[in-house]
């Protein structure tokens, strides 16, 4: 009965559909534009082939010189470290996880921007993603890079590192792969290799415009290093068809990964017993903090690179828009979750659960508890506002911000609970030491020195990318009207 | 032999422009040939006569053997090399060695993915007739280009200069072998 009704329901309905669709055009939905001013195709091999092949700038010698300075605190501290025992840094009993694990969780979330960019926002054609993607990946390597040191100098022992591997040893015995740190382990060096992989397959017709135009300026030594990585890579379309679907596919598992790797980063906490940690809100709390905080610091990186070499054209006002929704989307999710935490300490009635928690907001390390609310739950609903997300350097501000805010989130999390566990005996209160702050400032240095040489020898922007997006490479174009003749008249601007 | 080029190529301005030369090169029945594009071109595989690309078949397997990896590696050694009870757990069980293998999975299937598509394009390659040309500079920057060999079935130098002249090719040159 119910189909026959619905057979004559759908009859009626389908009949007045055609007249409608002759009479109503769809609408014509104007699309953003990717890259502004009717650029041409030479125009951004130009502009972006040009900041590698240009002089280098003494802002850049500066700078370069300044994260090199930096980055020998951290050669320094870990020097030191190696030399005396991991007793140098300012953990004891009860807090015996801490900036370390801070710090690797803070610079693995930052990481996971890039891919997010790379690879879900490839699975969902968000096509504004392509002038910003290749500097985040470079960012989510860098980061993965400046994440790794932490974990693999708390060991105490670093050049025992290699026990973390199955490689037979001569104690003979196994990983226990029960342990959510040995998860870790794979997660973390599986998102580092791939994450890599991607960026490189990205980087390959690229490097072989390079090759090509250094080949063409006789610079026989650069031509024959791009070269090398290039592969060969000569544009043809039996190729093309090949590396888009690999490139699809990377995507397709880059995006599981990176939602697994701060899954199981949070597993590290989640799974084990400890009021405050042993929540299971805590993987996809983790997974939206990671993507916040590294949209942060993308927004920290990009805008800068945007005015010094000139880029408005490429990373529009549209690209600015849609980071600064996501960061405010992220920070919301991560603002519920601090709440949830709270409504469900109190609803589960747990009283170490309970205390966990009233101790995080009014205990001893309130001041970072409040850091935390301040920076990531306030800063980010700034941006519901369109004056504040056209204002590039309110924007830049408000990442700064977003990315102290995430550093406070960590500390708060492992620190308070910590500090504070089952047994009121063994209370106790935790500070750095000064070895502990030299490692963290200085991996700033090394973050810094890493993404200088990015933008000084690597392409800063996917070209052909960018270019598949541009109305010339749409083979319908002229369809459409008259634009499609208008792109083909324009030479290189 | 020697004397041979490699095969004749034809520029093309516009992305549309090289789409319906592409289509008629098809349909003229050549099968030795290829478009040389700065970034791929949205259905031109489909106005070449290309089949779906076969890099999934390779990641499959990739992501097979990572997953048996994870597994075998998690069962040999906590359940048949060195059997230890690690907090009266059982010695092998799939879920806590799920995690792990999940990542050897991911893993192993972005290698296969790379190597599968460097394989099936018979890449690395650094010498190519293609390459020995200065029109490579503008085909990977801004132009369009269609490239015939000279061993297909169908080439014939004059007529094949023809159909690229007629289809809208401009700049028509041999590459030299």
């Amino acid at each position: 009965m119910s189909s026959a009704a619905s057979h004559a329901h759908a009859a009626t309905a389908a009949a007045p559909r055609a007249p409608i669709l002759d009479e109503v055009a769809p609408a014509h939905l104007p699309r953003a534009t990717l890259v502004e001013s009717d650029r041409s195709m030479g125009w951004v091999t130009d502009k972006i082939c040009g900041i590698i092949e240009g002089k280098t700038p003494r802002w850049w010698w500066l700078l370069f010189a300044i994260s090199c300075c930096v980055a020998s605190f951290t050669v320094a501290g870990i020097t030191y470290l190696v030399a005396t025992g991991v007793g140098v840094w300012g953990h004891a009993n009860p807090v015996n996880w801490a900036w370390d694990i801070v710090n690797f969780v803070f610079w693995i979330g930052i990481g996971h921007a890039g891919t997010l960019i790379s690879a879900i926002l490839c699975l969902l054609r968000q096509k504004w993603r392509t002038s910003i993607n290749r500097a985040a990946e470079a960012m989510t390597i860098f980061a993965v890079v400046c994440a790794a040191i932490f974990p693999v100098f708390h060991i105490g022992r670093v050049w025992f590192a290699w026990f973390l591997f199955p490689l037979p040893n001569y104690n003979d015995i196994w990983q226990n792969y029960r342990s959510p740190l040995e998860w870790d382990v794979f997660a973390v060096s599986t998102y580092g290799t791939v994450s890599v992989l991607f960026w490189y397959v990205g980087l390959i017709p690229d490097l072989a415009i390079l090759r090509d135009r250094f080949l063409a300026a006789g610079n026989k030594l650069r031509a024959w290093l791009y070269g090398f990585f290039a592969m060969g890579w000569r544009g043809s379309n039996r190729h093309w068809s090949n590396y888009e679907m690999a490139y699809l596919i990377l995507a397709g598992i880059s995006t599981p990964l990176v939602l697994s790797v701060h899954t199981i980063v949070s597993f590290d906490f989640a799974v084990s017993l400890l009021p405050g940690w042993h929540t299971t809100i805590f993987p996809p709390y983790f997974v939206a903090g990671a993507i916040f905080s590294g949209f942060g610091m993308v927004l920290t990186l990009m805008l800068p690179l945007r005015a010094i070499y000139g880029m408005q054209d490429l990373i529009t006002q549209y690209h600015i828009d849609c980071m600064c929704k996501i960061v405010l989307a992220t920070g919301t999710i991560v603002g519920y979750a601090y709440g949830m935490e709270f409504f469900i300490a109190w609803y589960g009635a747990n009283p170490n659960e309970g205390f966990a928690f009233i101790n995080r907001a009014f205990g001893h390390y309130a001041w970072a508890y409040w850091w935390m609310i301040g920076c990531n739950v306030i800063t980010p609903q700034f941006f519901w506002f369109k004056a504040v997300r056209n204002n590039t350097t309110m924007v830049w501000v408000l990442s700064l911000f977003v990315n102290v805010g995430m550093w406070f989130e960590r500390f708060v999390i492992i620190v308070t609970s910590l500090a504070r566990d089952f047994l009121p005996s063994s209370w106790g209160y935790y500070s750095p030491s000064i070895v502990e702050i030299f490692t963290f400032f200085g991996t700033f240095g090394v973050f810094g020195v890493l993404f200088l040489l990015f933008i000084r020898f690597l392409p800063v922007m996917p070209m052909a990318e960018i270019k598949s997006v541009m109305p010339q490479s749409d083979p319908h174009a002229g369809h459409d009207g008259d634009h499609g003749h208008a792109l083909a008249a324009h030479a290189r601007h | 032999m020697s004397e041979q080029p490699y095969g004749l190529i034809a520029t093309f301005d516009t992305a549309a422009g090289l789409y319906h030369a592409a289509e008629q090169v098809r349909d003229a029945g050549y099968k030795n040939w290829d478009c040389i594009t700065p970034c791929p071109v949205h259905g031109l595989d489909g106005a070449m006569g290309l089949g779906r690309s076969r890099v999934p078949r390779i990641s499959l397997c990739g992501g097979l053997i990572g997953f048996t990896t994870g597994m075998s590696l998690i069962y040999w050694s906590g359940a048949v090399n060195y059997p230890l009870i690690v907090g009266g757990k059982p010695l092998f069980s799939p879920m806590f060695a799920f995690p792990v293998s999940y990542e050897l999975t991911i893993l192993f299937t972005a290698f296969a993915t790379i190597i599968g598509m460097f394989v099936l394009n018979r890449l690395p390659r650094h010498y190519h007739p293609v390459l020995k040309d200065d029109v490579i500079l503008r085909g990977l920057d801004d132009k369009f280009l269609i490239v015939i060999e000279t061993r297909d079935p169908s080439f014939d130098a004059i007529h094949t200069r023809a159909l690229l002249e007629n289809i809208g090719g401009t700049d028509i040159k041999e590459l030299e072998a």
